[in-house]
């Protein structure tokens, strides 16, 4: 599973990222290169800055009036806060899952099959159809809903509607997939469901995932990132993270005597 | 320390469910008072306006004379026109002696007083029904007319032998004229809905009043309020709320917002004098005025009502929308908008039945005029909405103004109108609420 001696492509490289909620200093220099067709996962306790370092990414912070972000941020080597990108342009590319399950109030159909439409995926019913089928089986959720399409996504149960979500982001066909504690309000079951598809995920986009759960990281990801306090303090393959970290606190952190 | 048996209440619980037995009666006293004040009011209101929706007609043939009414014998309407509603009224008179006649009624009343027995209004109707067509005359024609406003008092009870001793305009023998007529069936009470359709009538003819114009002039006012302050209000509310920046200028127009709320509704009735009818030169007791200084009164409540109404729709979902990769008037108009839509539409709703209420700037722009014409929707002298006509709460203002008491009973019965078109707008924003909470 971890295939780490081929080297792979850099996706995303981040350099010197400082983030600045009005005065609060929340990201301080962090700087990491994710690669592409990999799940990393990003750990560390409350507050750390892991979710807002996420958030850059895909320029969610630029939603919020005081959040201010400073450093250079690549996707396949082009600036995503150079002048001339639009946001809106980076967020069809750069797909996201957010903490609480929040499907649209409107039908599991019509949920999946917004992105594609309001990017203009699809010339006909037939081809948005095709999108939706493919993306509710890519969420694992097709099985389980192909006979009531139409009724209302929030109808679903807590798992169903973070994997409804997924196929949600995945409608669009990004390239990058960012997952900001996916899994935390569901339950065990659910929560190894989403596991499963993450992995799945991984052979077609390069997944970022937030979580507060180091066994998820470990189950999960091929790389780890740890933050402490908006710092990030270690960066590396995933197995030598749980296994042989460099730095003190990251051991403190995985060995639970802080966090 | 002994512990004590949960069988028996301590002193503290006691207090405290005393207290808590007090605050909960206070509450059900205040409600009751509400209640009652409520109950009041409507019976009140419903006990002395009913008598407004139903009416005293006087039935009756006449031969209609065409020595008196065509001296030229030629039926050409503009030379019959020079026979005035005196002439016809004096017709009506000796068709209504002829009838009791007819009937077996013998009377003392002088011929005058039964001619006054019919309304005033009545010889204009019988006129304007001949001008039309003049072929009637030299026919017999059964015609409804409209009893005098104090007969008509007499079978709903607000006239009594008792008044009428001590009154001018009505005689005890009249009255006892009127129940010999009621009983043969010349004279019955019934349902009367002309007075949703009929205009305002002079002090002498209450009983040929209504409401007509003024329900028009509402009508009109409230199409301007409604084609102007909902997109305007939402339009400002999605700005501010969505896509304006967090600053001082932001945070100085919604302080001002909510000060314009409150502003007394008179001071935009001053403000659309001087604007609308001074500088801009509309046409007083236009319902093109009355619906802009309206809508401007209205504005701030629907634009605070949208406002928390998008407030409300959780952050999450404008989060999804964005994160799929809509544009931020994506996300608004495909995802919030529809879920703020029914505080949107409750809010626009009370806001009309606000402007519907509203008597103190419709006076100071002239709507309390008499007004007898139907205003037309567009006129070629007024433009849209230009003709004067009245509204509905100034009509009742103007109606108890005047001394005649069958006008009281007549603003009693247009508040219940009144009442009723508020009690049909909130529904409607109850209902409409339902149902598009329901889709989700």
């Amino acid at each position: 599973m971890k295939d780490t001696s081929m080297t792979k492509n850099i996706k995303i490289s981040a350099n010197n990222i400082d983030v600045y909620y009005g005065d609060k200093h929340a990201i301080k220099d962090v700087s990491v290169q994710i690669e592409d067709k990999t799940v990393t996962a990003f750990i560390g306790p409350s507050g750390c800055g892991k979710s807002t370092f996420l958030r850059c990414i895909n320029r969610m912070n630029d939603t919020i009036d005081i959040a201010r972000v400073t450093g250079h941020i690549a996707i396949d080597g082009e600036d995503i806060y150079d002048p001339r990108v639009d946001p809106v342009q980076l967020r069809a590319k750069v797909g996201m899952v957010f903490q609480k399950p929040n499907p649209f109030p409107k039908s599991i159909y019509d949920n999946v099959a917004y992105g594609p439409k309001i990017h203009g995926l699809s010339r006909n019913k037939a081809e948005l159809d095709e999108i939706v089928e493919k993306s509710l089986r890519r969420g694992a959720l097709w099985e389980e809903v192909k006979d009531r399409l139409h009724e209302p996504g929030t109808g679903l149960s807590g798992g169903q509607q973070q994997r409804l979500c997924i196929a949600r982001a995945v409608a669009t066909e990004p390239e990058v997939l960012l997952m900001d504690e996916p899994c935390s309000a569901l339950d065990p079951i659910a929560t190894a469901q989403v596991e499963e598809l993450i992995d799945e995920l991984r052979q077609s986009f390069s997944v970022v995932i937030v979580t507060h759960s180091m066994q998820q990281a470990a189950r999960v990801s091929q790389k780890t990132a740890f933050f402490h306090l908006g710092n990030m303090v270690e960066y590396d393959e995933t197995d030598k993270i749980f296994t042989n970290p460099e730095d003190p606190r990251t051991e403190s952190y995985i060995s639970g005597r802080i966090g | 320390m002994t512990s004590k048996s949960l069988l028996t209440e301590d002193k503290r619980t006691k207090a405290r469910n005393a207290a808590e037995r007090r605050f909960k009666s206070y509450g059900v006293a205040a409600i009751a008072v509400a209640m009652m004040a409520l109950a009041i009011l409507l019976t009140s209101v419903i006990v002395k306006g009913i008598g407004a929706f139903s009416q005293t007609y006087v039935t009756i043939d006449i031969t209609l004379p065409a020595d008196r009414l065509d001296k030229e014998g030629n039926r050409d309407p503009a030379e019959m026109a020079k026979t005035t509603t005196i002439g016809y009224a004096s017709v009506l008179r000796d068709g209504l002696i002829d009838t009791l006649a007819a009937a077996g009624i013998e009377t003392e009343v002088s011929a005058k007083d039964i001619g006054d027995m019919i309304s005033k209004e009545a010889s204009a109707t019988v006129r304007n029904r001949v001008l039309a067509n003049p072929d009637l005359i030299g026919e017999t024609v059964n015609f409804n007319l409209l009893a005098d406003g104090r007969i008509d008092g007499f079978f709903k009870g607000r006239v009594t032998m008792e008044t009428a001793s001590r009154d001018q305009n009505v005689s005890p023998e009249q009255l006892v004229l009127a129940e010999q007529m009621a009983e043969v069936g010349i004279i019955e009470t019934r349902i009367n809905w002309a007075f949703l359709s009929l205009p305002d009538a002079s002090d002498q003819r209450p009983e040929a009043a209504g409401l007509g114009v003024a329900i028009l002039g509402s009508l009109y006012m409230m199409i301007v309020v409604l084609v102007l302050a909902l997109p305007i209000a939402v339009a400002a509310s999605i700005y501010l709320e969505e896509f304006a920046p967090k600053n001082r200028w932001t945070d100085i127009i919604e302080v001002n917002i909510a000060n314009l709320a409150a502003v007394p509704s008179i001071v935009y009735g001053i403000l659309g004098l001087a604007i609308f009818i001074n500088f801009m030169e509309f046409n007083q007791s236009s319902p093109l005025v009355g619906g802009l200084v309206l809508t401007l009164m209205t504005l701030p409540t629907i634009i605070i009502s949208t406002r928390a109404a998008l407030k409300s729709v959780p952050p999450s979902i404008r989060d999804a929308a964005l994160g799929v990769g809509a544009s931020k008037m994506q996300s608004v108009f495909h995802h919030v908008l529809p879920l703020a839509a029914p505080g949107i539409l409750t809010g626009t709703i009370i806001g009309l039945a606000q402007a519907l209420g509203e008597t103190a700037p419709l006076l100071l722009i002239g709507m309390v005029a008499f007004v007898r014409d139907y205003p037309q929707a567009f006129s070629d002298s007024a433009g849209l909405f230009g003709d004067p006509s009245t509204a509905l709460p100034v009509q009742i203002y103007n109606w108890t103004q005047r001394s005649d008491p069958a006008f009281v009973e007549r603003a009693q019965g247009a508040i219940i109108v009144l009442l009723v078109f508020l009690l049909i707008m909130n529904a409607a924003a109850i209902i409409l609420r339902r149902k598009f909470e329901r889709r989700w």
